[in-house]
């Protein structure tokens, strides 16, 4: 039978990824903005034809067509494509995986009050491109969401702007002043589907109590940014060989540890639901595996930036690339055409900070054993000038959406640590199920119609210019990346597709076209 | 060649050959400091920014000095009188100095890395006069001279860095250079200040004095930077004092022809007693004067000018 081109369903739907702030889009035309338009287009039907179906919420790993109707998978396996109406969209995903929507639990979109590093339209493209259907935006915004009138505010630039799903994530701390507890159950009723105070942590042992006994009243997931300020007071980069040698203030990794061991003491004893964020160290890792062992409700996200770099990082391109740089790179690169950067690059600098070579292999075992069951970026865009002074002066963070999935297939599927279906696990099961999320992370009937298509061997580099999110502080630009979402579909909607593959399918499947199928085709 | 770096900025990524060439060259200027005239027209019509975003007297006095030896015009700025305290980022500060035709910065930062940061965005020439704790080259290259000078060669010895490694910028100056020059580095003070993971820069790391400074021919005292170290560091500079000061007992059982070195400020009374740091094994004042002509040999050659090379010691003076 013949398959509809993708191209004009692509082109009629609004969808290739537009914006103004960085230029010209990736085809090269301007553009405007006509984020969300999507969303104001009746619904419509989309037939996913042909790809290796990897969806672990049914241990389903499998060659077959998928069906989204009305924003709901409405039929998976052989007989969808006949249940498609003659309408409905097609997209050829043959060779490609086709998986649940990725799921990134941990994304500074910055609105309100920091519109100027990123907003919901750039984020939610950042993440459209990154292979991401849903977020969860962290409250550190200005000002803080830490009432119900600020999730009502986000949710609606969401629906005006957004690309891709968007979860509230609320403070647990009125202002994240750590003093005093926010309003956990009008937040909950607006809308939020964790609290965390990420960017700082709650120092007060009692608040932090209080906080998740409160917490089970709403069976909210509590979410913490492990940092003990006594312990890292000014600290800017991991304490050890390099912060030593290269004289900037240590954040010791027991800084972390003191307070991932807090809450593991924590939970078993209210029974709430504690989760680590942006876990970094190897002795976090330790006490996250012993609490789980233990049948404990805890659990740790790590990112891309911490199981890809190391301290060496910080002492300039050179020193990582001939040390720890070993271990990340694709084989058949030459050493030569590597990405340069030099010492105090403060693209490097993060918080918690990029440590040392052995926790970045504990934190690889620890996603391939399961310890750690969710991947996410900890996207956290700042401006140029921002990044641009001095080591200590700058802020800490970095952008990850748009190269999390790369970095995480190399460093754990192509490092052959984890297979894709256990590694997909980690971006769409691990975090709907700490979340709560209904709808999410499955492909079953009835499900929502998020679905991620990506190729895991595409070869590709990050440049700077084609960035999506607003802002430019990566340290993965011009890095050698294998792996790269191809089409990121919200509720049946291609909200994200590869230009360059977009345009090459087309032509291939025209050529594909046979005469008597050709008939057959809608013009 | 010997010389073909457009800035100073640690001791670290010099070469041995570099380090040598920077050695050789301030032998020669000690010389012109010993004349009557004890001015050179190399850096003649160039401008010369001490650009000190912390507060320094003596290094910047140093280096101001060295530049009018140059015969170069010098400018100084400080951080309490300038547009920093409105605002404006170093990036910006210094590119505005740049407009203005300056030649050399001079940088003393408190954050680590500033010079580098500086170096990368500006096309004048940037020296580094101490970047928090990362590295306070030209006093690394002051302290060697001094050792060369009255122990002859550096390979071989015995160096014992006594008091506050960590945030000691001229610590970590002074490990790079030794180790490249060949001698043995001793670091010794408590746990908190001399922390165990500097033994990956090859030293060897001890809080027992004794055993450190034992079979020394030479002990660098750092300035206990009381002003920079939080509360927790050490219970007291009496208690310092008592543990790891350097008085005439302590002297008695060192090598006799040890040497005293201590970068300045001295706390008199708490890293050393003054009847040692005015002792005749001490160096300090040599050091300072030293000091002067490393600075004239650093401005020299990153200006592209000739090294001496160690046959022939007066030619960069001629």
């Amino acid at each position: 039978m013949g398959i509809e081109p993708t191209w004009p369903a692509w082109k009629a739907g609004a969808l290739p990824l537009s914006y103004t702030r960085n230029g010209p889009d990736h085809t090269g035309r301007a553009c405007v903005v006509k984020s969300g338009a999507y969303k104001l287009r009746p619904m419509n039907s989309l037939l996913l034809l042909q790809g290796r179906v990897i969806d672990p919420s049914q241990g389903l790993d499998a060659v077959t067509d998928i069906l989204i109707r009305d924003g709901k998978v409405a039929a998976l396996g052989e007989g969808a494509a006949a249940q498609a109406p003659p309408d409905a969209d097609r997209f050829d995903a043959t060779g490609r995986i086709v998986c649940p929507g990725l799921i990134d639990l941990h994304v500074h979109l910055r609105e309100p009050g920091q519109s100027s590093k990123e907003t919901i339209a750039t984020g939610t493209a950042a993440a459209a491109k990154g292979g991401f259907t849903s977020v969860v935006c962290m409250p550190n915004t200005v000002p803080p969401i830490d009432s119900p009138s600020t999730v009502a505010l986000v949710h609606e630039r969401v629906a005006s702007e957004g690309r891709v799903n968007v979860y509230v994530a609320g403070a647990i701390s009125k202002g994240l002043a750590g003093e005093e507890l926010g309003p956990m159950g009008s937040l909950k009723r607006a809308g939020v589907v964790a609290v965390t105070d990420d960017g700082h942590c709650i120092q007060n042992n009692e608040l932090m109590r209080h906080a998740l006994e409160y917490s089970t009243m709403f069976d909210l997931l509590v979410m913490d940014h492990c940092q003990d300020y006594s312990i890292v007071t000014d600290g800017v980069a991991h304490e050890g060989y390099y912060s030593a040698m290269l004289g900037l203030r240590g954040w010791p990794a027991a800084g972390e540890e003191l307070i991932v061991a807090r809450n593991i003491l924590l939970a078993e004893r209210t029974g709430a639901r504690v989760h680590c964020q942006h876990i970094s160290s190897a002795g976090s890792v330790r006490l996250l595996r012993k609490a789980r062992e233990q049948g404990l409700p805890v659990s740790g996200e790590a990112c891309p930036h911490h199981f890809t770099l190391t301290d060496a990082a910080l002492a300039g391109s050179d020193e990582f690339w001939r040390k720890d740089g070993q271990a990340v790179l694709i084989s058949g690169k030459s050493s030569s055409a590597l990405p340069f950067w030099p010492a105090y690059d403060t693209h490097v600098k993060m918080n918690p900070p990029i440590r040392a070579a052995a926790d970045r292999e504990a934190l690889l075992e620890a996603l391939a054993d399961g310890t750690i069951e969710v991947i996410s970026s900890d996207h956290a865009p700042h401006c140029n000038y921002e990044k641009d002074v001095e080591f200590d002066d700058a802020p800490f963070g970095i952008t990850g959406l748009e190269t999390e999935l790369a970095l995480s297939l190399m460093q754990l599927y192509h490092a052959k640590r984890l297979g894709l279906s256990e590694l997909i696990a980690r971006f769409t099961t691990g975090p709907a199920r700490l979340l709560k999320l209904t709808g999410k992370a499955s492909l079953k009937p009835g499900s929502d119609g998020d679905v991620t298509v990506f190729d895991p061997d595409v070869e590709w580099e990050f440049h700077r210019e084609d960035t999506a999110g607003k802002s430019c502080n990566s340290p993965f630009y011009g890095w050698p990346m294998k792996g790269k979402a191809l089409a990121t579909i919200v509720a049946g909607r291609i909200v994200w597709r590869d230009p360059d593959r977009a345009a090459s399918e087309s032509i291939q499947q025209q050529n594909q076209t046979n005469p008597t199928s050709r008939k057959n085709k809608k013009i | 060649m010997l010389w073909t770096r457009k800035d100073l900025l640690d001791l670290q990524s010099l070469s041995v050959e570099e380090i040598t060439a920077v050695l050789d060259t301030a032998r020669a200027f000690r010389a012109v400091g010993e004349r009557t005239i004890k001015k050179v027209p190399a850096l003649r019509g160039k401008t010369v920014i001490n650009l000190f975003i912390e507060p320094s007297t003596r290094t910047r006095i140093s280096f101001e000095l060295a530049a009018q030896r140059l015969s170069a015009d010098v400018i100084n700025f400080t951080a309490e009188a300038s547009s920093l305290k409105k605002g404006e980022t170093l990036k910006d500060t210094a590119r505005n100095l740049e407009a203005l035709n300056a030649d050399f910065i001079i940088i003393r930062h408190s954050a680590a890395g500033a010079p580098h940061f500086l170096a990368r965005v500006l096309n004048a020439h940037v020296v580094n006069a101490g970047d928090g704790a990362h590295e306070h080259p030209t006093q690394g290259l002051l302290d060697i001279f001094t050792m060369r000078e009255k122990k002859g060669s550096l390979q071989g010895l015995r160096v014992t860095i006594l008091g506050d490694i960590l945030y000691s910028r001229v610590a970590r100056s002074n490990i790079w250079a030794l180790r490249k020059m060949g001698a043995h580095i001793t670091l010794c003070g408590p746990p908190t200040l001399v922390p165990r993971i500097f033994e990956q820069m090859e030293c060897r790391v001890t809080s027992d004095l004794e055993e450190a400074i034992a079979d020394a021919d030479v002990i660098n005292l750092l300035r206990i930077q009381h002003e920079r170290q939080r509360k927790t560091m050490f219970p007291s500079l009496a208690e310092y004092s008592s543990l790891f000061g350097i008085n005439r007992a302590r002297l008695a059982a060192t090598k006799p022809d040890v040497l005293i070195m201590h970068p300045g400020p001295i706390n008199r009374g708490v890293e050393v007693d003054s009847e040692v740091a005015d002792g005749e094994r001490s160096v300090i004042l040599e050091q300072v004067t030293n000091g002067l002509a490393i600075r004239m040999a650093a401005l020299y050659l990153v200006n592209g000018g000739q090294a001496a090379s160690t046959e022939t010691p007066e030619q960069a003076a001629a």
